[in-house]
């Protein structure tokens, strides 16, 4: 179910991930179900005692966002930013990942 | 991590001055709230116009943290809550959001009644098969053999199977999944909230500390994997071939899609043929 | 019994419209006021008090003697743009209403004894989430089945503290069919000033009358509307009181993204379950009841200039009690009688004056004796006296007179 990471050369676009660092629980949903696993478990705490997430492979992000909707904890999500000059960021994406699927 | 320009798709529908929330690590519940937050964006409601109902429990806390008009009301009666709610001010998209042990045991001859009338209101369930906030009692879908504080032996009474429930009673959308289907859910979400009349999901998702922990069932994400290897997805299926067991295959998917007349409908259709232009319609007074 | 042969005093000193201050009443929708001259009974008469007063929605659970109110509702509701929904028990009624309440609409409930238990949980849950609505009990013989077709007055405590925790009630007694109609506009207009559940304590003997009942043209029926807020969303804290303790309402769907909730929370609706959350909010909800009582509080008083027994009674033994007064008059024995029509706040103001003048007071009530402990509490050592009744039948006026007699020997 999760999507196959498109190509990355033809993408018009790349993702990005951003962590609310104190937000995370350290439920490893992110990690798990993260579709080309971005994202591993950090050696730190936060402030609540977690780990949180940190990036192994940014690159390889795909912004398909199922960080996002798996977090219990809202701590989590991911964008699709554009790549090539002119074509405004969001252009070509999907207003949600839902609509994607 | 530099300061993030974007927000995340759920915040804007969040009342973020209240989180964290009090859902315990590896919980599904706030995996649901992404699911339902993606499928109003999606399903482009007027957001004023969408009211959550929660009764009591884990799952009844959704109405607290969700920035749409909510209520969060008694153990229960969330059912009946919004019932009045939708018929007082029908331009209302009414989901009502809530645990299993709140609307399948105290509420459930609420929710049999509403599925009957067909009350135009979407209910989400969170079935985690337990009571989580009480401290993890039994509950009316708590599987056979399944160990809760007040089954400390085992759970011997036979479980409701939901979406058989909602069918038998008149729903007219069942659906179920698991918190591992979040597209999925997101996408069923969406359905609901175009179909007029009662709408049903189901969502099984884990409470880690209570029934996952007790049952020695692993954590959330442990669960979370469970239900990745053991859904198979049956649209269409029979709802009474649903059960579900403390292991075994979990059948997931849309079970129900047909139209009837809603409550509203039903009502303003009756009094027209009989009351002719003596009817007023609803709401002037 | 004809109490209009005894001229009674408003002891609440002014009539209804200007009981509200300084709020702007309107006049009601004449399309829900059935204007005229009608032989009804009590229970139709609330039903159509209930439709002057505004009410458009309205959910209920067949129950004995009160149906004939959502009966006769169910038949009007669609000839004025209300709605009227039976449900499956009480527990969905009494809720339904809430939910309707925040909806926008004015709704109530009708219900008697057993139904009356079951909707405790949803009157304190109005009372905690400020929710205007009105919750009609047509009293009949308790405890639990008790006497369904038989009138009682047992229901007097459990709807002063019938839910669970610190709350304060607003409850009117109507006697007649006549003021089933007339102070039900009263207790939603009551309901709607102070952002409260008002109990409207019938009886069966009451509720089954029929009298003439004269309903008056819409234009001279006031009616409180609800206090809706001009401030937009960014201004507005929805549990924010200022001034007399009553915050203003919004309804769903206005934009305002509202959340209610009946844990104890703070002026924004949120959540705060800490000691002095507590103590802001609940105080408050009780103070806006309590410091308003004088504004709320509804007696009217029969033959009372120079009485020095004092009858108490209230509802429909409110009228077999003025007859044993007339008869005590008749004997020369200086009677009168206090019959609170606003039950709950308690009149207690008016009986601690009582209490310095008169020689004893008489509690006559169709239960074993509930009011009759506020009375003694308010007595202040004035002999106080209870002519208690199981229910099933009203007094007879002699055994009242018989203890009149007794009391002034
Ligand atoms: S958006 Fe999240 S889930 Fe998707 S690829 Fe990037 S890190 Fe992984
Ligand atoms: S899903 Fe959220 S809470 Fe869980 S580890 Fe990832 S960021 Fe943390
Ligand atoms: S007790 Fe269970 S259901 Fe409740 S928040 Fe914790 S994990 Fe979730």
């Amino acid at each position: 179910m999760p999507e196959a990471p498109p190509a990355a050369k033809s993408r018009k676009f790349r993702g990005r991930v951003f962590i609310n660092w104190d937000r995370c629980k350290g439920c490893g949903f992110c990690i798990e179900f993260c579709p080309p696993k971005v994202l591993k478990f950090s050696d730190k705490f936060n402030n609540h005692g977690y780990h949180p997430p940190i990036l192994e492979n940014e690159p390889a992000c795909t912004g398909c966002d199922l960080c996002g909707l798996y977090c219990p904890d809202f701590a989590i999500f991911g964008i699709r930013e554009a790549v090539s000059a002119g074509v405004p960021a969001g252009a070509d994406v999907p207003a949600s990942p839902a609509a994607a699927a | 991590m530099s300061v993030s320009p974007a927000i995340n798709p759920v915040e804007p529908f969040l009342r973020t001055e209240r989180m964290p929330h009090i859902w315990c690590p590896g919980c599904g519940i706030g995996t649901t709230v992404n699911c339902f937050s993606r499928a109003l964006v999606d399903s482009k409601l007027p957001l004023d116009k969408v009211a959550v109902v929660s009764g009591i429990g884990c799952t009844g806390r959704v109405a607290g943290y969700v920035k749409l008009d909510s209520f969060h009301t008694t153990h229960g009666r969330a059912i009946p809550f919004a019932t009045g709610l939708k018929l007082a001010n029908p331009s209302l998209n009414v989901v009502v959001y809530s645990g299993d042990g709140d609307l399948i045991a105290i509420g459930g001859n609420h929710f049999i009644h509403a599925a009957r009338r067909n009350v135009d209101i979407k209910v989400i369930c969170v079935n985690n098969f337990i009571y989580g906030m009480t401290g993890g009692q039994v509950a009316p879908t708590t599987p056979l053999g399944a160990t809760a504080t007040t089954s400390p032996y085992g759970c011997f009474e036979a479980p409701f199977n939901l979406p058989f429930l909602a069918e038998s009673s008149g729903a007219v959308y069942v659906a179920r999944w698991t918190a591992y289907h979040v597209r999925h859910i997101a996408h069923s979400m969406v359905e609901a909230f175009k179909k007029k009349g009662f709408a049903f999901i189901e969502i099984l998702a884990p409470c880690p500390t209570l029934y996952q922990r007790r049952n020695k069932l692993g954590d959330g994400l442990e669960t979370m994997r469970y239900y990745k290897q053991h859904s198979v997805i049956k649209n269409g299926a029979s709802t009474r071939e649903l059960k579900l067991d403390l292991k075994g295959e979990i059948t997931v998917g849309k079970f129900v899609d047909i139209e009837r007349p809603t409550l509203q409908d039903a009502m303003d259709q009756r009094y027209r043929e009989v009351l002719k232009e003596s009817y007023c319609g609803r709401g002037g007074a | 019994m004809d109490s209009a042969a005894v001229q009674a005093h408003d002891a609440s000193g002014h009539d209804q419209a200007g009981r509200a201050g300084e709020f702007n009443l309107v006049s009601a929708n004449p399309k829900s006021v059935l204007t005229g001259a009608h032989f009804m009974d009590g229970d139709h008469a609330a039903c159509e008090g209930a439709l002057a007063a505004g009410a458009n929605f309205a959910a209920g659970y067949p129950i004995t003697p009160s149906t004939e109110v959502v009966e006769r509702f169910a038949a009007r509701a669609p000839l004025v743009g209300a709605t009227f929904l039976q449900m499956e028990d009480e527990l969905a009624s009494s809720i339904a209403i809430l939910g309707a309440a925040w909806g926008g609409a004015k709704s109530f409930t009708v219900t008697s004894g057993p139904g009356f238990s079951l909707m405790m949980e949803h009157i304190g849950l109005a009372a905690m989430t400020e929710t205007p609505c009105v919750f009609v009990n047509v009293q009949r013989g308790g405890p639990s089945t008790g006497l369904p077709t038989l009138p009682g007055q047992g229901d007097m405590m459990q709807a002063r503290w019938g839910s669970h925790g610190d709350y304060e009630i607003i409850a009117l007694s109507p006697n007649s069919p006549q003021e089933c109609f007339d102070l039900m506009i009263e207790a939603f207009n009551l309901s709607e000033r102070f952002r409260t559940p008002v109990m409207f304590m019938m009886d069966e003997s009451v509720g089954h009358m029929t009298e003439k009942v004269v309903i008056p043209p819409a234009d001279q029926i006031k009616i409180f509307p609800r206090r809706f807020t001009a401030l937009p969303p960014n201004e507005y804290l929805p549990f924010d009181a200022n001034g007399d303790g009553v915050p203003e309402m919004v309804k769903a769907g206005d934009g305002y993204r509202i959340h209610v909730t009946g844990l104890t929370h703070d002026e924004r609706g949120y959540p705060a379950l800490n000691w002095r959350s507590q103590q802001k909010l609940v105080s408050r909800l009780v103070g806006k009841i309590r410091g308003h009582a004088d504004e709320i509080t509804h007696c009217n008083e029969y033959l009372m200039e120079d009485a020095e027994v004092v009858l108490i009674a209230y509802g429909i033994t409110s009228r077999v009690a003025l007859a044993a007064v007339q008869k005590a008059r008749q004997e020369g024995i200086r009677a009168g009688l206090l019959r609170p029509v606003v039950v709950w706040p308690f009149p207690e103001k008016r009986i601690r004056e009582l209490a310095s003048k008169a020689k004893a007071f008489v509690v006559v009530e169709m239960n074993l004796g509930q009011m009759v402990n506020e009375v003694e509490r308010c007595a202040a050592g004035t002999k106080t006296v209870l002519i208690p009744h199981a229910g099933g039948n009203v007094h007879a006026p002699e055994e009242i007179l018989q203890v009149i007699r007794e009391v002034t020997q």
